[in-house]
């Protein structure tokens, strides 16, 4: 009990959010209680805060190989997605009304999706492999002429595999349909170049790159007509009024620079932790399946399902001993069905119960993964020695 | 988001495990929802539950109104383990959230199906007692 006091937190659910970093909030800091003018006024103390935001958004565009002009803040990954959905659904509805998405994207494009299904638009759902990897003959034949929006993720939240989107951004350009992609998993992990990449539209989250929360951005290429998300001010080129969240933009800024100059290393080294994991797992528990593209994924994320044993009882049992991490178990998506992803990948209802994702981060040590991976041990032991199911494997034989 | 009582019973979950020649075992539950439950009973001749266990594949809930049905039931007769609903359950857990209200449910109907399954080899009838729902295994992967 006493050592249960003093007991660390091992945070293995950086996908979910990432510490802000230290440097990150003092950059913010003096834009509370110091420089705290509203950018759009006219006098010496506003234009502190112009230039912060000014600074920030040249950062963040730098970073995608992109122009300032073209990054537009917001309140977070889940507004950039419906933003570049509906705003492209409305803008391009005279050339047509139909939409190609992947079945593992995040929710916040998938409702939008059903939003407009509900509203006179076609949505094709295209699948991924058993790896969770966008299917490019199935993409590039359900592009019809009345396509006017290819949205498909990055990287995956929960599997962390990573989508030939260079592949898709050309398609799409050859076809002259408009690419947008949640970036919010990948955005500071993995180099994106909206140039290359032929991406038109892009949604990043700050929190997810060790920025703070509440702020994200929507890349718009210069041309592309979207009209006006929010009325009311000529805040981000009058497309989304509202005062600016200074501080926000500011440490999302510095997040950036941070996350771009440190990627390479802070990846290597993420990777190394993550492959312990996933090598010590697999070689010592049995009955467990690793999810996701085993090279293609972000370096961060494990996901293992472990069968007869059910995600929630494997995740309380985890924070017992201070260990966070997440599943896709439908007691954890609050309804009675598992995650979308790991049923599109095919993992039968019951594997898909018992997934579990660890996603590290560059902070944790070797000597967290090995406790880790002695607490899963034990954890899946015991579960399975309570498990129906098991004790019906065991004597099927 | 769980009571205490709920961890308390979910951290040292009582009557784990099975009985061999059990008088009546029933499973319950779906492996698609995520939910599964066995409960063995051991009922001597006087119609007493002298013994109860159970096995549970499912949610920190699951786990929970398992094991507080098994001490609800555990020495009591046939007629007084009728009685245990999925209210008294739930009450003696000191409540579950909404969303997990229907583990114990399974609770009450994994004690059912394990009388139902005791009624049925002795040739007894329990008064009040239905035959449990749909097989477990359908939808099996």
């Amino acid at each position: 009990m006493e050592e249960q006091n003093q007991k660390k937190i091992i945070y293995l659910d950086n996908a979910a959010t990432t510490r802000t970093a230290p440097e990150v909030v003092e950059a913010m800091l003096p834009y509370f209680s110091e420089w705290y003018g509203n950018p759009s006024s006219i006098y010496s103390l506003a234009a502190e805060s112009k230039k912060a935001v000014t600074q920030a958004r040249e950062s963040l565009a730098q970073v995608l190989g992109a122009e300032a002009n073209e990054i537009y803040f917001t309140a977070g990954g889940s507004e950039s997605d419906n933003w570049a959905i509906k705003a492209v659904a409305e803008a391009y509805a005279e050339k047509g009304k139909h939409i190609i998405t992947s079945r593992i994207e995040h929710h916040a494009v998938l409702h939008t999706c059903d939003y407009l299904e509900k509203r006179g638009y076609e949505i094709t759902y295209i699948d991924v492999d058993e790896n969770g990897v966008l299917k490019l003959d199935e993409l590039e034949k359900a592009i019809r002429p009345d396509t006017i929006l290819i949205s498909v993720m990055t990287a995956n939240n929960e599997i962390g595999t990573i989508q030939p989107i260079r592949e898709i951004g050309q398609m799409a350009k050859k076809h002259g349909i408009l690419f947008h992609t949640d970036a919010v998993q990948a955005f500071g992990h993995i180099p994106i170049q909206v140039e290359e990449d032929h991406i038109d539209l892009l949604s990043a989250s700050g929190h997810k790159f060790n920025g703070p929360k509440g702020v994200g951005f929507l890349y718009i290429r210069k041309g592309v007509k979207i009209r006006s998300f929010v009325h009311g001010g000529a805040q981000e080129r009058s497309r989304r009024a509202g005062t600016e969240n200074v501080p926000g933009i500011v440490g999302m800024g510095r997040a950036a620079e941070l996350a771009a100059a440190s990627m390479e290393e802070r990846s290597a080294r993420e990777r190394s932790l993550s492959r312990h994991l996933m090598e010590r797992i697999e070689q010592e528990i049995p009955y467990c399946r690793l999810n996701g593209d085993r090279e293609n994924r972000l370096p961060n994320n494990v996901n293992f399902s472990f069968r007869f044993v059910e995600g929630e009882s494997l995740l309380i049992m985890l924070d017992m001993k201070g260990i966070c991490a997440s599943s896709g178990s439908a007691c954890t998506s609050g309804s009675l069905d598992p995650s979308h992803v790991l049923l599109a990948i095919g993992l039968p209802h019951e594997i898909a119960h018992g997934s579990l994702r660890l996603t590290v981060s560059a902070e944790n040590t070797l000597e967290e993964m090995d406790e880790t991976v002695e607490a899963i041990k034990a954890i899946v032991a015991r579960l399975r020695d309570m498990s129906p199911l098991y004790e019906d494997f065991i004597k099927k034989g | 988001m769980y009571s205490e009582k709920v961890m308390d019973h979910f951290e040292h979950p009582r009557n784990v495990g099975e009985i061999e020649n059990a008088s009546g075992v029933g499973t319950v539950g779906n492996a698609k929802c995520g939910d599964i439950m066995r409960i063995y009973l051991d009922i001597d001749e006087n119609q007493i539950i002298r013994d109860v266990k159970f096995k549970t594949f499912g949610c920190g809930a699951a786990v929970a109104t398992s094991s507080m049905a098994t001490e609800l039931v555990k020495g009591k007769s046939i007629q007084e383990a009728m009685q245990v609903t999925n209210k008294a359950v739930m009450e003696a857990l000191d409540g579950l959230p909404p969303v997990k209200v229907h583990c114990s449910l399974l609770a009450e109907e994994a004690i059912h199906a394990a009388l139902w399954d005791y009624a049925e080899k002795n040739g007894i009838h329990i008064e009040g007692l239905e035959k449990p729902k749909a097989d477990i295994h359908e939808g099996e992967g």
